[in-house]
């Protein structure tokens, strides 16, 4: 799975870099988001319900969080 | 057939915009929502950083409206472009370094550019005549208009029918009738029409909606731009002015010492760029010295941070001071009592 690395940025700069990703993938596709803002855990979710990707996984991890999300065709 | 017509909508986070997206998207419009980030925003997480509880995170209120309202919200990275209207406005500051004027300029027109991009028709704010006394007064609508280019595809659907006509109110793409003759300072009629729309958990920010506005974090800015000689600024920089505590002992450094673990952790991530300080004698914070701190500062430096560390009362404290080439040396210190350490180094 691809990854993108937002680790040490505050929100929502892990948001506009998924943002920009996300312009570049096709629906299915799937994206694993490292980051260590806890904001992300729920701007990913928030971000990813209005624009119709879905969010597959959350893990909390001690250093970071991991969020795996998959395009969801809305965009394109 | 008639042309779906389609508005670009500034989402703050805020009740007005929020509002102004709803009234013009019920009249059939579809509108999606668009929020710049500054580097500036108080929308950002950086509360969370002094908060370890995951569960005392606070919401995006920029994705939270839009959210609410039905929209898609592109959230859009301006930090670069954004420089020039801080450090130069043409129409100067607000009470703190807030250029809100030319901000809304900058705002509607970076949203002007989208709407030509994706093709869509007119732009939609939720400025209301008399709110804010910088930005939001009568003369200054026009300006705003005019000088980001939008004209008459600039709505403002709160106040819409105090304003003259747009191009969408004579197209008939959006009813007149149906937007809003608001004016003032009150809140009332806003809270009573988020009320009828059943948004009831609306983010009430006390002062404006960046920390432009801030006085403490004017006066580090301000300070920032003197020590250097310089007025610009880096992404970092202006992160780093929300961060922690802000002292300078002398003109030619400032220590940044984190308060709590969170904020310890995330000037961490800095220890690579900064001379940084932390005592390993005790428990305590991290320090980051931005400017040209020289070796006969490094006593007075890490006095201090033994000061604000667990060891405050201790003879002595270590502590260990790191070159961002990696280069580590440690000093055995006795902490500065707290009347040594002087008001005006605290910014
Ligand atoms: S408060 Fe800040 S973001 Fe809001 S208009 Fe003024 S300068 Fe711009």
């Amino acid at each position: 799975m691809e990854e993108l690395d937002t680790r040490h940025l505050l929100c929502p700069m892990p948001v506009i870099k998924l943002q920009k990703r996300m312009e570049l993938l096709t629906p299915t596709d799937r994206i694993r988001v490292r980051a260590t803002d806890p904001g992300v855990l729920h701007d990913i979710p928030a971000w990813c319900r209005i624009h119709g990707h879905q969010v597959m996984n959350v893990v909390e991890l001690e250093e970071e969080i991991l969020i795996d999300v998959e395009y969801g065709g809305a965009d394109k | 057939m008639k042309r779906q017509r389609k508005a670009v909508a500034l989402i703050s986070g805020g009740l007005d915009s929020m509002l102004a997206a709803k009234l013009v998207k019920e009249q059939g419009v579809e509108v999606e929502g668009i929020n710049f980030f500054t580097g500036f925003c108080v929308e950002g997480h950086t509360q969370a950083i002094r908060h370890s509880k995951r569960d005392k995170i606070k919401r995006n209120n920029a994705l939270w409206a839009a959210e609410q309202i039905g929209i898609k919200l592109h959230i859009v990275e301006v930090i670069e472009e954004y420089k020039d209207i801080v450090i130069n406005p043409k129409h100067g500051y607000g009470a703190n370094l807030n250029p809100c004027l030319d901000c809304k300029g900058f705002m509607v027109a970076k949203a002007l550019e989208w709407m030509h991009q994706h093709d869509f028709d007119f732009i939609v704010t939720g400025e209301v005549i008399g709110q804010r006394p910088m930005s939001q007064r009568a003369e200054t609508m026009p300006i705003i208009a005019k000088e980001s280019g939008a004209d008459d595809r600039l709505v403002r659907p709160l106040s819409a029918k105090l304003l003259p006509p747009t191009l969408p109110e004579t197209e008939g793409w959006i009813d007149r009738e149906k937007l809003r003759s608001l004016s003032g300072r009150s809140r009332k009629p806003q809270i009573a029409m988020a009320k009828d729309y059943g948004y009831l958990d609306f983010a009430q920010p006390a002062g404006g909606c960046c920390f432009l506005t801030d006085e403490k974090y004017a006066d580090k800015l301000r300070d920032l731009w003197q020590a250097r000689g310089d007025r610009d600024y880096e992404f970092d920089d202006i992160m780093l002015l929300k961060i922690g505590r802000h002292l300078r002992p002398k003109p030619h450094f400032k220590m940044i010492i984190s308060r709590d673990a969170g904020e310890t952790r995330f000037l961490h991530g800095y220890r690579k760029q900064f001379i940084s300080l932390y005592p390993t004698s005790h428990k305590g914070p991290l320090c980051l010295i931005d400017g040209a701190i020289k070796a006969e500062d490094l006593p007075l430096a890490s006095s201090i941070v033994a000061r604000y560390s667990q060891g405050r009362d201790a003879e002595e404290v270590t502590i260990n001071i790191r070159f961002p080439n990696l280069h580590e040396q440690e000093l055995n210190i006795s902490p500065l009592s707290p009347k040594e350490v002087q008001r005006d180094w605290i910014l």
